[in-house]
């Protein structure tokens, strides 16, 4: 493996098993730095296992995952020092953000991550006003979680992973269950972070989401495999493979009285010839 | 917002509670409308409100101390007394703030209480006699010191209440967790119930949607058995999903630099009207020693 920092990640056949049942199978995957990445695949396909072998939080039984050409295993993540400067560099964002916001308050939640990573104290409320202002929610800073909407929820969660101003975003079904205001917010949001030379993951079946995030599709097969690699357009055209992988599917509807099918795939609006 | 569970949940409430069911579902949301009710009030422009929790806290922890100690009814009374134009300097509403205290405190305090007012546990004049035989011997009053001892015990316990309810209703949870650090609590200890806080509300939501989410589906009556089923079954339920939640979250944790060791910014700003009011309470309750010695 190339020791430089050129690639984010460089995931080498990994298998990853929950009690036996298979999450990930024989996965190899290279991210370089600077990329924008949307791992697509249905629910259970193992995206969201990925981002969080990605963040060093769970380790495969088999094969091999470096972060800026270092070796991610158990033991080198013992090294204080280490894990720190990968946890530094990586930022996850969980598709749930009751699991995300655990503090008993805004301010708490976008100080916790530069606070625990041992930045001094001044640097630490910079950086959380700082986040939070660039995420507009200043005036929830002494909320508590379950005061917020789920759209500020989401903000929060946000603002918790940007006050460590990581180089890469991992971001797991970011849009899922957000409004349509919140959700154009958090593509633009992601868009800024994009012209900021940040890499982003971003795991999702919004197939709607995936051209404005992202410039290299993998998509995932319901056997936790990958099936392909390529660029958005020519993989969402691909509608064999949408299938299979179950991320669209044939869609039955009438028009004047005569029934239609065609597959549903809301980013293209399809046009109707009767 | 009337598709929000909690809106329904509060529309329930004003249906007859029938059964176990209803009612479980109406503690659950009383519950929780309680609890955003006495945020409501921590977040008022009063008196109490404006100190900083820890002033509030070693405050009420000596007046707790001055409570225990006094051996004076008068002494103790005053101390109470005093709490009722605080209360309403605090903008606590009063009708809330008595009942919270003296609608259940007899109910758990007075039945512990009620033995000692009688003749065999506390012997001396009586007040009231209640039976009086010769042969056989059978002898029973309400006595003068089992009165004492009885309004001691109630006064005491109200008082102390009193203090507390006082001290949580005006102070938000999260300031006051952060206060319980000038006590030398491990701050393991602070992170540990801020997030035992955080998470019953998760929980608690959780539960009022799966009741709902069963409500909805039921016509009729349900046989208790049947009810007794599905809680043991929903008990289950939420047991796994809360053990999955604690994972996900260390998880979370972790990934945002966790290692075990918890830190918590200071947000607390202390100021001379802090040490006035401290001073206030220390002196009050050093008083409250020395009279009801």
């Amino acid at each position: 493996m190339v020791k430089n920092d050129t690639y984010a990640f460089q995931v080498e056949q990994i298998t990853y098993k929950y009690n036996n049942q298979i999450a990930l199978k024989d996965i190899s995957l290279t991210v370089r730095a600077g990329e924008r990445i949307a791992i697509l695949g249905a629910n259970g396909s193992g995206k969201s296992t990925l981002l969080k072998i990605l963040d060093a939080l769970y380790f495969p039984q088999s094969g091999k995952v470096c972060a800026f050409g270092e070796a991610l295993t158990e033991a080198a993540l013992q090294d204080e020092a280490r894990a720190f400067a990968l946890r530094r560099r990586v930022g996850l964002v969980f598709q749930d953000p009751d699991v995300q916001l655990f503090s008993p308050t805004v301010w708490d939640e976008v100080t916790f991550a530069p606070l625990h990573l041992g930045l001094p104290k001044t640097e630490v409320i910079e950086r959380a006003e700082w986040a939070m202002d660039l995420l507009n929610i200043t005036k929830l800073r002494d909320r508590a979680p379950h005061r917020l909407s789920g759209g500020e929820k989401k903000k929060v969660a946000l603002a918790s992973v940007l006050s460590l101003r990581p180089d890469v975003w991992l971001l797991d079904e970011p849009t899922a269950s957000l409004d349509p205001r919140s959700q154009s917010r958090l593509l633009d949001f992601i868009g800024e972070l994009s012209k900021e030379g940040k890499t982003i993951i971003t795991a999702t079946h919004d197939l709607d989401i995936v051209e404005e995030i992202a410039d290299r599709v993998v998509m995932f097969c319901e056997e936790h495999e990958i099936t392909s690699d390529g660029a958005p357009r020519e993989l969402l055209a691909d509608y064999d493979r949408l299938i299979e992988c179950n991320l669209i599917h044939e869609h039955r509807h009438k028009h004047d009285g005569a029934e239609h099918a065609h597959h549903h795939l809301h980013p293209v609006a399809h046009e109707h010839q009767h | 917002m009337p598709s929000s569970p909690f809106y329904w949940s509060i529309k329930l409430r004003h249906k007859s509670a029938r059964g176990f069911f209803e009612k479980t579902l109406n503690d659950i949301t009383g519950a929780l409308e309680q609890t955003l009710f006495a945020e409501e009030i921590a977040r008022r422009d009063g008196l109490l409100q404006s100190l900083d929790p820890r002033a509030k806290l070693v405050g009420a922890l000596a007046l707790l101390i001055a409570i225990s100690a006094s051996r004076n009814l008068i002494v103790i009374l005053a101390l109470y007394a005093l709490t009722l134009p605080v209360a309403y300097a605090s903008r606590v509403p009063m009708g809330f703030y008595l009942k919270r205290v003296w609608v259940f405190m007899p109910l758990f305090t007075g039945v512990v209480a009620l033995p000692a007012l009688f003749s065999p546990f506390s012997p001396g004049a009586p007040v009231v006699t209640l039976i009086d035989l010769a042969s056989p011997r059978v002898y029973l009053a309400i006595t003068e010191p089992g009165v004492i001892t009885a309004a001691f015990l109630l006064l005491r316990v109200g008082a102390s209440v009193s203090m507390a309810v006082l001290l949580v209703l005006t102070t938000r949870w999260t300031t006051l967790l952060k206060a319980l650090r000038v006590l030398r609590v491990p701050q393991a200890f602070v992170l540990i119930l801020g997030m035992t806080y955080r998470y019953i509300y998760v929980l608690l939501h959780a539960v009022n949607n799966m009741f709902l989410a069963r409500q909805s589906r039921v016509v009729g009556r349900v046989a208790s058995a049947d009810h007794r089923r599905w809680l043991a079954a929903s008990m289950g339920a939420l047991f796994a999903k809360s053990y999955a939640l604690s994972d996900d979250v260390y998880l979370a944790m972790q990934s945002r630099g966790f290692r075990g060791e918890a830190q918590v910014m200071e947000t607390l700003t202390w100021r001379a009207v802090d040490w006035v009011w401290l001073a206030v309470f220390v002196a009050v309750a050093a008083m409250a020693i020395i009279l009801g010695h």
